[in-house]
């Protein structure tokens, strides 16, 4: 169990390394899409709330788990939608507007 | 998650791989705005794999309730997506991360009830103390958020509200909150304990964000959405899921530097934002130096003229512009001047809107192409040599006491040198003072002249005006 532990610390020390890499590198322009964006896969709970809601073990769990994957769907399809919306936007010369 | 296939497990944790890597890639695309819209496709395609992988999982007995809740949040979430407007893109993400976090609390709970009701599991210790994390953090994730989304709607005041005692309180609830952690993880089976833990996580949420004032927005949303990241690595922990664990270190990661940013941009620490109470008492300071000085008031027409004859125009949008909803008479206005010769660029401060990026985002909707978009750094050198700094809706941002007065509150600031410009306009309601609450010198300078009336209608006139010239 302890080895088990170890390596989800590992999973998580370097993926924030990647985090880190990777996002200093967006530029300020992009900053809001890329919060709305991060918090579209932050909704990631949805895999989480999806066997809760489906394992049918108790009736307080089956609430808990549809009020969670209801909650992280609102966060993954709002998040990924708006910010495909605000990204659109971005344009890069007058002349190759629309 | 029991995996009596180990088959299907292992498929599950490779689409998992699948999934991380997508999220990985899709934040990387987000470097250039010409290949943010792919990332943000790879990105959502990775949250498919993810989910249809997760169905596959034999723990499932029944789809019902999922498709139930999956059904539920795709409209609300496609609603919400469509009808939100740019100006209330902060208020949306606050509202979202704390779903986010909600959703990680909700997950973290019925782990416990199920771990408490299932004796025959063994419960380590790290695990009892992951669903205590994930709780906490998503709990106060989620009451943190719906006061910054109520504040940012205006729903509740944005003022940052303070009481006496209010830092011990916090201190002894956190506290509280901490003990009946420890008491849970010692010894599991206590429902009662939890639930006491989850509404002091719940009121905790609530009482730090409520002494923050509008004002600090940017850094509260940027600061919880790094700790929905926080709460669904928790989870990832408590369920021994690799996806969740990636994707919140992720989003954590990206929430931290956000919140850097912003606090950088503000000269403050985050300790101070988070318990100084900024701008409790605004407006008191505002009126004592206003008095002697004189301004300069300009007409719409005169300000047409020097527009018109400029070489080159600094634009200072601020969050006042976007109030006013006035990004599309200034775009109207920037294409007339550079039909005119004009050369055009607009000056972005880092807090200039009310989350990180805002402003960039609100001129994107008015088809102001991000090639004119230049952020502090890049466009301070240039106001020497600029004829116009045409400043609409911004204040603190362009006062020049955050350089020169060691006794303004402001001081230390990186500002918009906007004062070194050849000539300054303001477009200004009045003489108030801004979110901080003080007094701006810029407005008294000799190169300065202000333009008073509403950002909008100000605009249209010198858009009607400009072309008369």
């Amino acid at each position: 169990m302890a080895g088990e532990l170890l390596i989800a610390v590992y999973v998580f020390v370097l993926a924030m390394f990647v985090g880190f890499e990777v996002i200093t590198k967006v530029p300020t322009l992009l900053h809001t899409p890329l919060m709305s964006g991060s918090n579209a896969i932050s909704g990631i709970a949805i895999v989480g709330a999806i066997v809760i809601a489906g394992r049918v073990d108790s009736p307080l769990n089956t609430i808990l788990g549809v009020i969670a994957v209801a909650m992280a769907t609102i966060n993954v399809v709002g998040g990924f939608l708006v910010t495909d919306r605000m990204l659109r936007m971005f344009k890069r010369a007058p002349d190759d507007r629309k | 998650m029991n995996r009596a296939s180990p088959f299907v497990g292992e498929l599950i944790a490779i689409a998992y791989l699948v999934a991380s890597v997508l999220f990985i890639l899709g934040l990387k695309f987000l470097s250039s705005p010409r290949t943010a819209r792919r990332g943000n496709v790879f990105a959502a395609s990775g949250m498919l794999v993810a989910v249809v992988a997760t169905l596959l999982d034999q723990a499932i007995i029944s789809y019902m309730w999922i498709a139930v809740g999956i059904l539920i949040g795709a409209i609300l979430g496609g609603w919400l997506a469509v009808a939100v407007k740019m100006t209330a893109m902060p208020q949306m993400v606050a509202l979202l991360n704390g779903f986010g976090g909600a959703a990680s609390a909700l997950v973290a709970a019925a782990e416990f009830f199920r771990i408490d009701a299932t004796p025959e599991i063994a419960l380590t210790t790290d695990v009892a103390v992951s669903v205590m994390l994930a709780m906490l953090i998503g709990a106060v994730t989620f009451t943190g958020s719906l006061v910054a989304f109520g504040k940012l709607q205006e729903v509740i005041t944005g003022r940052a509200v303070t009481y006496p005692f209010q830092k011990s309180l916090n201190a002894i609830l956190f506290l509280a909150a901490v003990a009946a952690a420890a008491w849970l993880v010692v010894s599991f089976e206590h429902p009662w304990v939890f639930l006491a833990f989850a509404g002091i996580a719940l009121v905790l949420g609530v009482l730090l964000v409520i002494p923050i004032g509008g004002a600090d927005m940017p850094v509260v949303i940027s600061l919880l959405n790094s700790y929905s990241g926080m709460a669904g690595a928790a989870a990832g922990f408590v369920l021994r899921n690799n996806a969740l664990i990636i994707s919140g270190a992720l989003v954590g990661a990206s929430g931290i530097i956000l919140t850097q940013i912003m606090c950088r941009a503000m000269n403050r620490s985050l300790t101070n934002v988070l318990f100084g109470a900024f701008g409790a008492q605004a407006g008191a300071a505002a009126a004592v130096t206003a008095g002697d000085r004189t301004v300069r008031s300009v007409s719409a027409e005169d300000v047409a003229v020097m527009l018109s004859f400029a070489r080159s125009v600094i634009v200072v949008p601020g969050y006042g512009l976007a109030v006013a909803q006035a990004q599309h008479t200034v775009r109207e206005l920037a294409s007339l001047l550079e039909k005119k010769g004009v050369d055009v660029k607009y000056a972005i401060h880092p807090v200039a809107g009310r989350m990180p990026g805002h402003m960039n985002v609100l001129l994107a909707e008015a088809d102001v192409p991000y090639t004119q978009l230049f952020e502090m750094d890049q466009i301070n050198r240039e106001f020497e040599r600029a004829d116009v700094a045409l400043v609409v809706g911004a204040n603190d941002v362009t006062n020049p006491a955050a350089r020169t007065d060691p006794s303004s509150p402001l001081y230390g600031m990186p500002i918009l040198d906007v004062d070194k410009a050849k000539n300054v306009v303001v477009i200004k309601r009045s003489m108030a003072t801004g979110f901080a609450g003080i007094d701006n010198p810029l407005y008294y300078l000799e190169n300065t002249s202000m333009l008073f009336g509403d950002a909008k209608k100000m605009l249209a006139a010198l858009v009607t005006e400009v072309p008369n010239v």
